[in-house]
């Protein structure tokens, strides 16, 4: 399981991101991007136009399913609950709706050590938390290159709280995330 | 890493296969046991993701430690309880939430409501009534008012009587305006209310016909017929079952050809019934029933 959050700068990391998995990348890549909350609709052929898998919005109970990138739709929290996803429209936390720390608490709670999280650019320091949860109970925590994102202090944030050495420019995460797939179907 | 150890669990585990930290899982279960037994309102069929932040919430906000501490107040401390309960029930809403959800019920529900003598709504899990209420406002603009009429209800009844009152905030109004206008609104909003420094307080007239009452979707039956039935961001905190429960009750509540609008995120597609539906506006979640 691929988390992945990200806020100003994000979707421009995440479309590079996208663009270098293979047709045939087999884990679910589910992604929380800050987003306005009329934007419903708009991001998903950006993306789409990058990627090789299928990007989709999901719904409320969608099954998920490998070698597919979910976007987590405006105006709602994207949760995991076991093979399915649970939209919440609960107040906001950190300022967002969808906030990446919800994501990432319930990818901690359900798919523990095989839960990889990557934080992209971004502002404020959502994520950080839920990064903490999922390096806690054995997951993998990957963090854009502050230094080269457009925002910094999201991944920042993310990288003071769990101390990962997974630091990394965004080739080099595309790179690592199709390493940790093959070993992990194998 | 692929035994059958890692298959992700079923949400039908949910309560019975702990996992990262179990201990909150049967905390949080045995909670809504407390609750279930001391109120009668079983929110055990709720979904777990949205009722596990809430419970840590209240927790916080009741100044217990964890749900397990929670748990040891609300048995005897009722204030707490109430605490709980609200939280667990109030789910955030909106006026005119997804303006272009109203203006497709102006564009392709209205005409068919208007060939009726007498239309019934139903808004199923209206919590503190600003669907109602928006949804009295178009029906006004449309000149139905007179003969329809709306049926608000909730399991809670202190949010019924706060939607009843028609008292908001006044702080969203501003966002509600603007919802309101790209929902197509004929009129400047604040027609509709009178405002003070803190509150508004929403027209009688847009009440005069409805009728707020007691309903809980996880046990109660249908209670009439009705040509719309409007449950918007209800169902998302249901897990599968009970959505499959009151995607009954819609069915079997709904005349033939009546409507049914769900939330943004919400589908039929998920459901025995969604052979019983057309579609009739796939992104505002408009639904019509057709056998």
């Amino acid at each position: 399981m691929i988390v992945i959050g990200g806020s100003w700068g994000g979707c421009d990391a995440l479309g590079e991101i996208l663009r270098r998995l293979p047709r045939d990348f087999a884990l679910p890549v589910v992604v929380v991007l800050h987003r306005h909350r009329e934007s419903e609709g708009l991001l998903q052929p950006v993306l789409q136009r990058t990627s090789a898998l299928p990007v989709v919005e999901p719904e409320d109970k969608t099954i998920v399913e490998p070698g597919y990138v979910y976007i987590c739709p405006p105006d709602y929290h994207l949760t995991l609950q076991g093979n399915y996803f649970s939209l919440i429209a609960d107040e906001l936390v950190n300022f967002a709706r969808p906030s990446i720390d919800v994501l990432f608490e319930s990818a901690a709670e359900w798919y523990r050590e095989r839960t990889i999280a990557v934080v992209l650019s971004g502002g404020g320091s959502d994520g950080a938390a839920g990064a903490a949860r999922i390096q806690a109970a054995g997951g993998r925590v990957i963090v854009q290159n502050p230094e080269s994102a457009v925002m910094a202090s999201m991944p920042a944030a993310a990288l003071a709280r769990t101390g990962t050495r997974d630091v990394y420019e965004v080739p080099a995460i595309a790179e690592l995330l199709i390493r940790l797939s093959v070993s992990t179907i194998k | 890493m692929n035994g059958p150890r890692d298959q992700p669990r079923t949400p039908e585990d949910a309560f019975a296969s702990p996992i990262a930290d179990g201990d909150e899982l049967q905390d949080l279960r045995a909670l809504l046991d407390t609750v279930h037994q001391r109120t009668g309102i079983d929110f055990r069929q709720y979904s777990y993701s949205s009722l596990r932040r809430r419970a840590t919430r209240a927790a916080q906000e009741a100044n217990a430690a964890s749900i397990a501490g929670l748990h040891q107040s609300i048995k005897t401390d009722d204030a707490t309880l109430a605490l709980l309960i609200r939280m667990l029930t109030v789910h955030t809403t909106a006026m005119f939430r997804d303006p272009t959800f109203f203006r497709a019920l102006r564009e392709h529900v209205v005409p068919v409501l208007r060939t009726y003598p007498f239309v019934r709504v139903w808004v199923a899990g209206c919590s503190t009534g600003e669907e109602v209420y928006s949804l009295a406002i178009l029906l006004h603009e449309e000149g139905l008012a007179e003969r329809c009429r709306i049926y608000a209800t909730d399991l809670s009844d202190t949010v019924l009587d706060r939607a009843r009152a028609g008292v908001f905030p006044l702080a969203p109004m501003q966002e509600y305006s603007r919802n309101y206008q790209l929902a197509g609104g004929l009129k400047p909003f604040s027609e509709y209310f009178s405002a003070d420094s803190q509150s508004v307080v929403f027209s009688r007239k847009l009440r005069e016909n409805v009728v707020f009452g007691t309903h809980n979707l996880v046990s109660d039956e249908s209670f009439n017929e009705f040509h719309l039935i409007l449950c918007r961001n209800v169902l998302i905190y249901f897990q599968r079952e009970l959505q499959e429960r009151v995607h009954r009750l819609f069915h079997e509540s709904l005349i033939n050809f009546g409507y049914l609008g769900l939330g943004r995120s919400e589908a039929v597609r998920f459901s025995a019934y969604r052979d019983c539906y057309d579609v009739v506006a796939a992104r505002e979640r408009i639904f019509r029933k057709i056998k």
